[in-house]
């Protein structure tokens, strides 16, 4: 049987783990499709490329995360990126948790500004098929 | 198609529960039976809504075990998952196979005994209704959705995020006004008179949300009793018809062009009015999935009720409690109701119902008795979005 994806959460996570961000290119639109799905996220072509990505982006939005889910230790960031190259993913943010909250009055300027995406390494847990490779963005 | 009516709904208390998910779907289902005066050989289908009843007790393959319990025979019996989405799901499910002629008679409800789980755990299994490869594993929490969307609305609408957490603290005032008086909430005589700065003070969830930014944990069961309009006559002069249905999908949230515009919300609720022969200003009273401040007011903008941008001016203005229109979330809704995600869906077209009949609780009927509701249920991050429009006439 022909495997459709080009690229595997597995290839994704192995690619990470060399801060390396990988994503596809469609052959069709041109586009970039991050992360990896069997169809371009933009015009649904299978006709797809591995490529990598600069990492580089801005920050959508983000959250300070004070009840986490069993297993993750508070309190972590959570953001969404959009990458220069187009699609938006989500990711840890490396940065001041207290500038990060309400109560500091200027945390809303954070959004738009320029990130560089490393990674960081969660443990296992009963669910995860292995250890957690997650992107982590720096404000550069 | 035929058209198709509800002839029962029945919904067990939310809250703390020390009964499994068959007793609470069971307990909810024969009060909709019994309302609807069907006798167990009437019904020909089961459809559950369920999200976690794995997790939750070590129940798996549950509709078995409903059909048994409730002296069904051997009819099918199919489980629904669709995270917080599912009992409504179910419902369009059982709406479909009804007005198809397939089957006359349909008990289609929930359960759900989240905060049996307790809140590490729970906020764990919540969380596994993401993409598990690249949002779950992050440790993303559904506050934590709502959250990044209230900063993202912040920005787009250049709206200072203390203003807009004072108008988001207006969905949470007037859905705890609304629960404290509804003896089926898990919040019944609580919190029915919180000021604005009460939600803001609360302890922190998730930055910029708060305790009362949040809807609860909850247990609880609820049940519809679905039929065709022809056959509803049989059973009852009150039968509550469905006069639309939508349903919507969408993937992981960087996929989705504007988390503050859920492009499935959006494609599900116009195919329930476009079903329907009906738009968003025939809609008298409404059901929001109000899991959080924020997502009430995205909500009510999606569906098309306010401008982008308009639905946190429209509840600080109080145009969506009582006297204004449509009405949203007269029981509460799942902040002062309580959301046991699997049956949410169910107990929203049992108020509906309810208010259609003029029975109410008192401070919750909408005056006039409503014409046209709606329930608007998400599952997930806008993964799974559903509608139904329910009417007192039959078109
Ligand atoms: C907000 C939240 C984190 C609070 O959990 P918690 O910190 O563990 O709170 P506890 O369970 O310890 O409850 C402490 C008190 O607050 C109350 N409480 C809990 N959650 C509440 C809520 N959302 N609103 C109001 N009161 C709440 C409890 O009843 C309890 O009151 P008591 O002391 O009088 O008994 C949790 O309710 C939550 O995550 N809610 C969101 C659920 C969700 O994501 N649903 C899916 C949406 S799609
Ligand atoms: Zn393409």
């Amino acid at each position: 049987m022909k495997e459709y994806y080009v690229l595997t959460a597995k290839d994704f996570y192995d690619g990470l783990k060399e801060d390396k961000l990988l994503g596809l290119r469609c052959k069709e639109c041109g586009q970039i499709t991050c992360p990896p799905l069997p169809t371009c996220q933009w015009c649904g072509s299978k006709d797809l490329e591995k490529t990598e990505l600069s990492g580089n982006g801005e920050i959508l939005t983000f959250t300070l995360t004070d009840v986490p889910p069993e297993g993750f230790e508070p309190h972590y960031i959570v953001c969404l990126v959009r990458l220069d190259e187009g699609p938006t993913i989500m990711g840890r943010l490396d940065y001041d948790a207290e500038k990060v909250t309400v109560k500091y009055e200027r945390s809303q300027e954070l959004i738009g500004k320029k990130v560089k995406a490393g990674h960081i390494v969660l443990p296992a847990d009963k669910y995860s098929m292995g250890e957690k490779l997650v992107p982590l963005f720096k404000v550069v | 198609m035929r058209d198709v009516a509800i002839i029962g709904t029945g919904q067990t208390k939310f809250g703390r529960w020390d009964k499994s998910n068959t007793e609470l779907f069971c307990d909810a289902a024969l009060e909709a039976m019994e309302e609807a005066n069907v006798d167990q050989k009437d019904i020909e289908a089961v459809y559950a809504g369920a999200v976690f009843p794995g997790f939750e007790e070590g129940q798996c393959n549950i509709g078995g075990h409903l059909v048994g319990s409730l002296h069904l025979g051997n009819i099918p019996a199919t489980r629904f998952e669709g995270a917080c989405c599912s009992a409504t799901v179910a419902i369009r499910d059982a709406y479909i196979w009804v007005a198809s002629g397939f089957y006359d008679i349909v008990l289609a409800g929930g359960t759900e005994r989240a905060l049996s789980m307790g809140t590490p755990f729970a906020t764990k299994t919540f969380a596994m209704a993401n993409d598990c490869k690249y949002e779950g594993n992050v440790g993303i929490t559904f506050p934590g959705v709502f959250a990044m969307a209230a900063r993202r609305y912040s920005k787009i609408y250049d709206i200072p995020l203390d203003k807009l957490r004072e108008k988001m603290a207006h969905v949470s005032m007037k859905n705890h006004k609304h629960g404290a008086l509804n003896p089926l909430a898990q919040f019944y005589q609580k919190m029915g008179n919180l000021k604005v700065e009460d939600v803001l003070n609360a302890r922190m969830a998730c930055d910029p949300l708060t305790l009362l930014d949040c809807c609860p944990f909850s247990d609880g069961g609820a049940a519809t009793i679905i039929t065709s309009a022809d056959i509803a006559r049989r059973y009852t002069d009150e039968p509550v018809y469905i006069l639309g249905v939508g349903q919507g999908s969408a993937g992981h949230l960087g996929a989705q062009e504007d988390i503050t515009k859920p492009a499935s919300r959006v494609f599900s609720s116009r195919s329930a009015f476009k079903h329907a022969g009906l738009g968003p200003k025939d809609i008298d009273i409404m059901e929001i999935h109000d899991c959080f401040t924020s997502a009430e007011i995205i909500a009510s903008e999606a569906i098309g009720f306010f401008d982008w941008g308009k639905g946190a001016d429209a509840v600080e203005e109080g145009q969506t409690d009582m006297g204004g229109r449509p009405v949203i979330n007269p029981d509460g809704g799942l902040m002062g109701k309580g959301h046991p995600i699997g049956a949410t869906g169910a107990a929203q077209v049992h108020t509906i119902v309810e208010e259609m009949k003029g029975k109410a609780p008192k401070g919750n009927q909408v005056d006039p008795v409503p014409e046209i509701g709606m329930t608007d249920t998400l599952g997930g991050g806008f993964n799974t979005l559903a509608h139904l429009i329910l009417g007192r006439s039959r078109r």
